[in-house]
């Protein structure tokens, strides 16, 4: 008995010593890819790091959109351990980086030319203090509508280019007996559609001031009221077994012809093309009706945590050199359904909807109505974030209507602050 | 300690026999139900599963989804299935389980057999801490094991899941030692037997039962863990998590069938526990910790 | 004799220190781990700690602005709902069977341990089972609609007002067998005599369980009871795979709350002072039974 024991710690103690130190030429990742593509996309990345004799430590913690993946990570800092790179979202890294755990790019980056590279939108994010501590992998936006094609021909249906048009196309939809409007009932699938909802009321400059100057006037306004009567009426077209849903599963029912439309982010192209289908042939992506020429955007980042070891910060820098080389940029973002966070990448590469994001988020760029996604933390802290999460969530499922949303939304933003 | 097993069986007449077994059948189909569906649905190709019925058996039987779940799933960027981390699971829960019974046996032993003053207080202490929701503990024990030198480290799981299973396993040990006959320890004592030898001659060879109940207790809770081994598991995650990986993943299409195979293989050997233990665990269960 | 006392001595000091020498591992770590980190957890909710913790006072804002946050009354009201109706139905099913499966059943060793086994899943296993189980568009509805009764509908976990009772069937099926075994031991340790000396006495089948069996069985009603409550406030694992604390927040429980705001709302505050009232509600409930634990055996 006491032998046996004896021989299950002197394993573990084995195993400790082994694992316990990680070589100093190699990269820790964290990171909630695990999906087969995403995860063959990051795959694109460890191969050219291990090319340059660079290994990578794996660290998978999928759920929640990162959730569970930030709370590993709030523990791994705590202990004093931190990874030597963490896929996060917009807010989070400045955050971080408030707290002085975030590493110096600044020399990759200046070698690279990475400030005239990527849009300043973006910069807002990765940089702190004018410091570079993130490496930008993609931009996502979430002003988008994916249609089965099919489906609107066969109605009669053109693509709409109004809101008013969207709400009759909509309209036609059900009445043909099919659900007009593809969606999933959790909170952040719900404020991805009101990032689209409160462009289309109020444009650009409404967005801005409302939802990330958090102007209470602005905020308290007819508009806002407007935009929670907007996302009403969408409920209406949406089926009655929506709460819930994951979001691919919501993509699923427009590839299936099921549903006509859905609103959500261009990783939702991913789904259509692993179905096999075209775009353009098979389904439509166009921006939300009433949003044409914004964008509203979120980006995938690899915050670069302080090393310690010079060959560990000289693996990390070679990893975020890596990131950002247009190689990579382009074939991540292929199978991503995102587009390049740097602006000089080819498009050769990209499917007709790539190309597109591309062309438009550079027009966004350049005109100024490019604004960071309120569900994706690219507009707010995350604790105004979830406080607008809460209310719109709550009137989305009919706890409150327009007027009571608008009032709570002006509280729950206050009390957040 | 050694109770014999008797029933309270009440003279019955056949209607109420047959009502009896109706009932026990019933809601033996309701324990069965969920499982029932998540072997049949593992066994379907995915076509099946999104366009067919939930409870209808498979028309096309395939082990595809299991082998994938096993070996070849995507966990992360390396497509490894499972399989490695079950053998983090096992390196972690066999010696957290091992520990926490020795100890929970040794402090039950002590508060019962060896009482001093103030040992009701520390066990109302110990008692008290199986309470405490796990969540709050995150942050300062990433504090802890990252000054210790274990973040990250099986045996950083080992410990946090010792110390926060100290409490059941204490529980259990004190209420069976309490029911066992002081005087055979005091004569034991009289006779010049020590602390140790004592534990060993006599409370040992009658701790059978509640060990079972013990085991089977810690076994579950330490093996279905999910934040501790989210948390400070490192490199070394265990099973839970691999399968949180597998299921929550955030693209892509939804393999159910691999889904359900894979929580299955999760939860085989705590399944394999019951099965196997079962039978010693109402005797355990009687033998003590439900006794006043 | 005068030579060997000093020796008698040691030794005997010896047997009297190494009870509290073994006891000691255990209670040191309980101190810092539990009850160290329980003070943590009371300072950091005076605190205004945000993303990671912070040592700067701010009284008790954090508690004001908790019981303003309608998500927390929210939380709080669930858990009542969910902690007695779970408590309640796994406490009546388990007594229920364990009778039942006491009177000399045949095949008791088949059904036992199916009653048994959803205990040794983990609320993951059983949230992912049960979620697609009770969705409409998959589950049962669908499965009823397939055999050809049309008009089945169970969406209860699409529905703002019933989802929480979802949550209590799921929790109940993982539960209940395990509550059937510990009345289940409690039958079992119960004196023949006393049952026989009773139906001699003429009292019918109902008045001998009412009268006799079940005040017997208090020490397992109190263990189940113990244990289910501690399960209840701990929900956390089968929220998050069942519903996911929607939908909206219409399922929340105070342990998902204090996560969602300790880890990704960046409120360690606010997180830290839910799990003060936690604690404070557990310590309410428990003290009572401690009390009652200790006091009774000796």
């Amino acid at each position: 008995m006491r032998g046996y024991f004896g021989t299950k710690t002197a394993l573990v103690m084995t195993l400790m010593a082994t694992t316990g130190m990680a070589h100093a030429e190699d990269v820790e990742v964290l990171h909630w890819w695990t999906s087969g593509g995403e995860a063959s996309a990051l795959n694109v990345l460890k191969d050219g790091l291990a090319a340059d004799g660079i290994g990578w430590i794996d660290m998978p913690v999928a759920g929640g959109g990162g959730e569970s993946a930030m709370t590993t990570l709030r523990a791994r800092v705590t202990s004093g351990d931190a990874p030597t790179a963490v896929q996060m979202l917009g807010y989070d890294i400045q955050d971080w980086a408030e707290e002085g755990k975030l590493a110096n790019l600044d020399a990759v980056a200046a070698e690279e030319g990475w400030d005239a590279v990527v849009p300043a939108a973006l910069q807002a994010f990765s940089k702190y203090d004018g410091h570079w501590v993130a490496a930008p992998v993609n931009v996502h936006s979430t002003n988008w509508v994916w249609a089965n094609k099919a489906v609107l021909d066969e109605l009669g249906i053109a693509q709409p280019a109004t809101w008013e048009e969207f709400v009759a196309a909509m309209q036609a939809v059900k009445d043909s007996g099919r659900i007009a409007l593809a969606h999933g009932g959790q909170a952040w699938q719900d404020a991805t559609m009101f990032d689209g909802i409160v462009l289309s009321v109020g444009g650009v400059d409404f967005y801005k001031k409302a939802f990330i100057e958090l102007d209470s006037e602005a905020l308290g306004s007819e508009q806002t009221v407007e935009a929670f009567n907007r996302m009403a009426t969408l409920r209406s077209f949406a089926d009655d077994n929506f709460s819930g849903r994951d979001w691919n599963l919501a993509s699923a029912m427009v590839i299936n012809g099921d549903a006509a439309f859905q609103i959500m982010g261009d990783w939702a192209k991913g789904e259509f093309l692993n179905a096999g289908k075209v775009p353009g042939t098979d389904f439509l992506c166009f921006r939300l009706p009433g949003t044409q020429g914004d964008v509203s955007f979120n980006s995938d980042q690899f915050a670069m945590f302080a090393q310690t070891d010079t060959a560990a910060q000289a693996a990390q820098a070679e990893m975020a050199r890596a990131i950002m080389s247009p190689g990579f940029q382009s074939a991540f973002n292929v199978v991503k359904g995102s587009v390049p966070a740097r602006t000089d990448v080819p498009n050769d590469a990209f499917d007709a909807c790539g190309k597109q994001g591309m062309v438009e988020l550079a027009e966004a760029s350049a005109n100024g109505t490019l604004v960071g996604s309120i569900a994706h933390g690219h507009a707010n802290r995350a604790a105004v974030k979830n406080a607008i999460y809460d209310v719109v969530t709550a009137h989305f499922n009919g706890e409150y209507d327009a007027a009571t949303a608008t009032k709570e939304l002006v509280n729950a933003v206050e009390a957040a602050q | 300690m050694a109770v014999a097993e008797q029933d309270t069986a009440v003279r019955t007449g056949g209607i109420t026999r047959a009502f009896i077994y109706g009932i026990l059948l019933l809601f033996m189909f309701f324990y069965l139900m969920p499982l029932f569906v998540m072997i049949a649905n593992s066994l379907k190709p995915l076509a099946e599963i999104t366009g067919g019925n939930m409870m209808a058996l498979p028309d096309t039987w395939t082990a595809e989804p299991w082998r994938q779940a096993w070996s070849s799933a995507q966990i992360g960027v390396e497509p490894t299935g499972l399989k490695p981390y079950f053998i983090n699971s096992i390196l972690m829960v066999v010696p957290s389980v091992a520990i926490s019974t020795v100890l929970g046996a040794l402090n039950g032993y002590v508060l019962t057999k060896w009482s001093f003053r103030g040992d009701k207080i520390i066990f109302g202490l110990l008692l008290f801490s199986c309470f405490i929701p796990f969540q709050i503990v995150l942050i300062p024990m990433a504090t802890v094991l990252g000054k210790l030198g274990l973040a990250g480290s099986i045996p950083g799981l080992i410990l946090v899941h010792v110390v926060y299973g100290i409490g059941f396993s204490t529980l259990y040990y004190r209420n069976y030692y309490a029911a066992f006959p002081t005087e055979l320890v005091r004569a034991a004592m009289i006779d010049g037997a020590g602390f140790f030898r004592i534990f060993w001659r006599i409370m040992l060879p009658v701790s059978g039962p509640i060990t079972v109940v013990c085991v089977i207790w810690q076994f579950t809770n330490i093996w279905n863990d999910f934040l501790f081994g989210a948390s400070f598991g490192g490199q070394t995650q265990p099973m839970t998590v691999a399968l949180n990986n597998l299921v929550q993943s955030s693209t892509g299409v939804k393999e159910y069938n691999v889904h359900f195979a894979g929580a299955i293989l999760a939860a085989l050997p705590t399944l394999l526990v019951y099965i196997v233990a079962g039978r010693y665990f109402v005797r355990g269960l009687m033998a003590g910790s439900v006794k006043g | 004799m005068a030579q060997r006392a000093p020796e008698a001595d040691f030794r005997t000091r010896l047997q009297e220190w190494i009870p509290k020498l073994v006891l000691s591992p255990s209670l040191a770590a309980m101190l810092v781990f539990v009850y160290g980190f329980i003070a943590l957890t009371i300072y950091l909710s005076v605190s205004d700690s945000k993303m990671l913790p912070s040592y700067d006072l701010v009284g008790f804002e954090n508690y004001a602005k908790l019981w303003n946050l309608s998500a927390w009354w929210t939380a709080v009201v669930n858990l009542l709902i969910f902690s007695s109706l779970y408590i309640g139905i796994c406490t009546a099913i388990g007594l229920t069977l364990a009778i039942l499966l006491d009177q000399k059943i045949r095949g008791e060793g088949i059904l036992r341990p199916i009653y048994l086994y959803p205990m040794a899943l983990s609320f993951i296993v059983t949230g992912t089972a049960w979620k697609w189980i009770m969705d409409p568009g998959i589950g049962i509805e669908n499965t009823m609609h397939l055999w050809g009764w049309a008009s089945f509908e169970f969406n209860w976990i699409k529905d703002r007002d019933m989802a929480i009772y979802t949550v209590v069937i799921a929790a109940v099926w993982q539960t209940s067998g395990f509550v059937m075994a510990m009345f289940l031991a409690g039958l079992r340790g119960i004196d023949n005599e006393i049952l026989k000396a009773a139906q001699i006495d003429g009292a019918s089948n109902w008045s001998l369980y009412r009268r006799i069996v079940i005040p017997l069985l208090r020490p397992a009603f109190l263990s189940a009871f113990v244990i289910l409550a501690h399960l209840a406030v701990k929900s956390y694992d089968l929220i998050i795979a069942l519903t996911g604390g929607g939908p909206g927040r219409a399922t929340e429980l105070p342990a998902t709350f204090m996560y969602s705001y300790t880890f990704t709302r960046n409120s360690m505050g606010i997180g830290a002072a839910s799990a003060v009232i936690m604690l404070m509600t557990i310590a309410a409930i428990m003290t009572p039974y401690l009390y009652a634990e200790l006091k009774e055996k000796k």
